[in-house]
C-alpha cells in the first residue's frame, strides 16, 4: 500500500513536471514551476496566475513586473486577510528572491493579477507570461488555464 | 466667601466628572464607539433583509431557518479570494457527500452594482450545485452585513475599476438560526469539515 502511494505520488510529480515546463530561458538561474490560472467569464473580470518561482543561482534576483499579450495591466498583487477576517488586495511591489529560495504565488497570497484582459481565458488553453527582473532579465512561462473552480495546478 | 469657593470648586469637580462620564459613553457606547468588528453575528431570526437569489426568488433570513446554513460574502469580479473560497466550499461539500444535501449554502455579493441576478446565476453555475447566489439593493446588502457583523468596502483599483475589501470568513448557523462558528479564509479542510459537521449535528439535537 505504502509502495503504491509512493509510486502514484512520483507519477503525479512527473506528470506535473511535464505540464509545468520549467522556464530555463533568460536568467538561467530562475526556474518557474507549477504555473496555473483559472478560466475567466468573459473579459471584464481580472484573472489571476499562480506559480512557484525558484532562484537556483548564487545571486539574489528581484522580480519587478510581468508582461503578457493576454492582459494590458498584469501586476503582482498580494491578498492579505486581517485579524477580523477581512481580505484586501494591493500591488506587492518588487519581490526579492534570495539564492536557493523560492517564492510561491498561490491563492490567498501573492498572485499575478491580470487586469484588462484582451481575450477571455479559456479552459484547456495556455498563455505566455513573462517575468521581468531588475537586471533586465526575462523569463517566459506558458501558463495552463484550468477550470474556474480549480484549486491548484493539479486540478 | 469660603462657602462660595467650595461651591465653585464643587461645581468644577461635578462638571469634570460629568465630562469624563460623557467622554466614556461617547467612546464606548455612543457615536464615537468603534465599528463592531470581531463580534459574533446575531441569530438569523433577529436579522431583517430582503434579497433575490440567482433564480430570481425573493429570499430573506427566514429562507435559511429549518436547515443548517453556510454563508459567506464575496463578489464575482474578485480574482483570488472568492473563487478560492467557492472552490474550497465545493470541496468541503464533496467531502460531506449526502450529509451536505440538507444544508443551505449561500454566497452573498457585496458588489450588487456589478453582480446582478443574471451575473450571480452564471457565476455560481461553475461551482457546487448546492451553492446559491444572493444579491439585492445596496441598502439591503448593508443590512445583511450588519447582521453578520461583516464588513465590506469599495476600493478604487489602478485599472480604473474598483475592487472590494470584504470579510472572507465562512459563517455557520444551526437549523434554528443560531450562529455556531466560522471558518477562516483558507482554513484547512481537516478543520473546516468537522466544523460543518458540528453545525449539522446541532440540527439533529434540536430536532429530537
Amino acid at each position: 500500500m505504502k509502495k503504491y502511494f509512493l509510486t502514484s505520488t512520483l507519477a503525479a510529480l512527473l506528470t506535473l513536471g511535464g505540464l509545468s515546463v520549467p522556464a530555463l530561458a533568460g536568467p538561467e538561474d530562475v526556474v518557474v514551476e507549477n504555473a496555473w490560472s483559472r478560466a475567466s467569464i468573459g473579459m471584464n473580470r481580472p484573472g489571476a496566475a499562480y506559480m512557484t518561482i525558484r532562484n537556483t543561482g548564487d545571486e539574489p534576483v528581484t522580480l519587478i513586473g510581468l508582461t503578457t499579450p493576454l492582459a494590458m495591466m498584469p501586476e503582482i498583487h498580494e491578498t492579505k486577510t486581517n485579524a477580523e477576517g477581512v481580505s484586501s488586495m494591493s500591488p506587492a511591489g518588487e519581490i526579492a528572491i534570495a539564492p536557493g529560495e523560492s517564492v510561491a504565488l498561490e491563492p490567498g497570497g501573492l498572485h499575478g493579477m491580470l487586469m484588462r484582459l484582451q481575450e477571455p481565458m479559456t479552459e484547456g488553453e495556455t498563455f505566455p507570461l513573462t517575468l521581468l527582473f531588475d537586471d533586465g532579465g526575462e523569463v517566459t512561462v506558458e501558463v495552463p488555464i484550468l477550470g474556474i473552480a480549480a484549486r491548484g495546478p493539479e486540478d | 466667601m469660603r462657602r462660595r469657593a467650595i461651591l465653585v470648586y464643587g461645581a468644577a469637580v461635578v462638571g469634570a466628572v460629568a465630562l469624563m462620564l460623557f467622554v466614556g459613553w461617547w467612546r464606548v457606547d455612543g457615536p464615537g464607539a468603534p465599528a463592531p468588528v470581531g463580534q459574533r453575528p446575531v441569530t438569523l431570526t433577529e436579522m431583517d433583509f430582503r434579497l433575490t437569489d440567482h433564480e430570481g426568488n425573493a429570499v430573506g433570513p427566514e429562507t435559511l431557518i429549518g436547515r443548517p446554513t453556510m454563508a459567506f460574502f464575496g463578489f464575482t469580479y474578485c480574482p483570488d479570494v472568492c473563487p478560492t473560497t467557492l472552490s474550497d466550499i465545493s470541496g468541503w461539500l464533496d467531502d460531506l457527500g449526502d450529509e451536505a444535501d440538507e444544508m443551505n449554502v449561500v454566497f452573498i455579493t457585496v458588489d450588487p452594482e456589478r453582480d446582478t441576478v443574471e451575473t450571480m446565476a452564471e457565476y455560481v453555475g461553475y461551482f457546487h450545485p448546492a451553492i446559491r447566489g444572493w444579491t439585492g439593493p445596496e441598502e439591503q446588502i448593508a443590512r445583511v452585513a450588519d447582521g453578520f457583523r461583516a464588513t465590506y468596502e469599495r476600493v478604487p483599483a489602478e485599472s480604473g475599476d474598483y475592487t472590494m475589501n470584504h470579510t472572507a470568513s465562512v459563517f455557520l448557523f444551526a437549523a434554528s438560526g443560531r450562529f455556531v462558528t466560522m471558518i477562516d479564509y483558507h482554513e484547512p479542510k481537516e478543520f473546516a469539515v468537522p466544523k460543518i459537521r458540528r453545525a449539522l449535528e446541532e440540527e439533529m439535537e434540536g430536532a429530537t
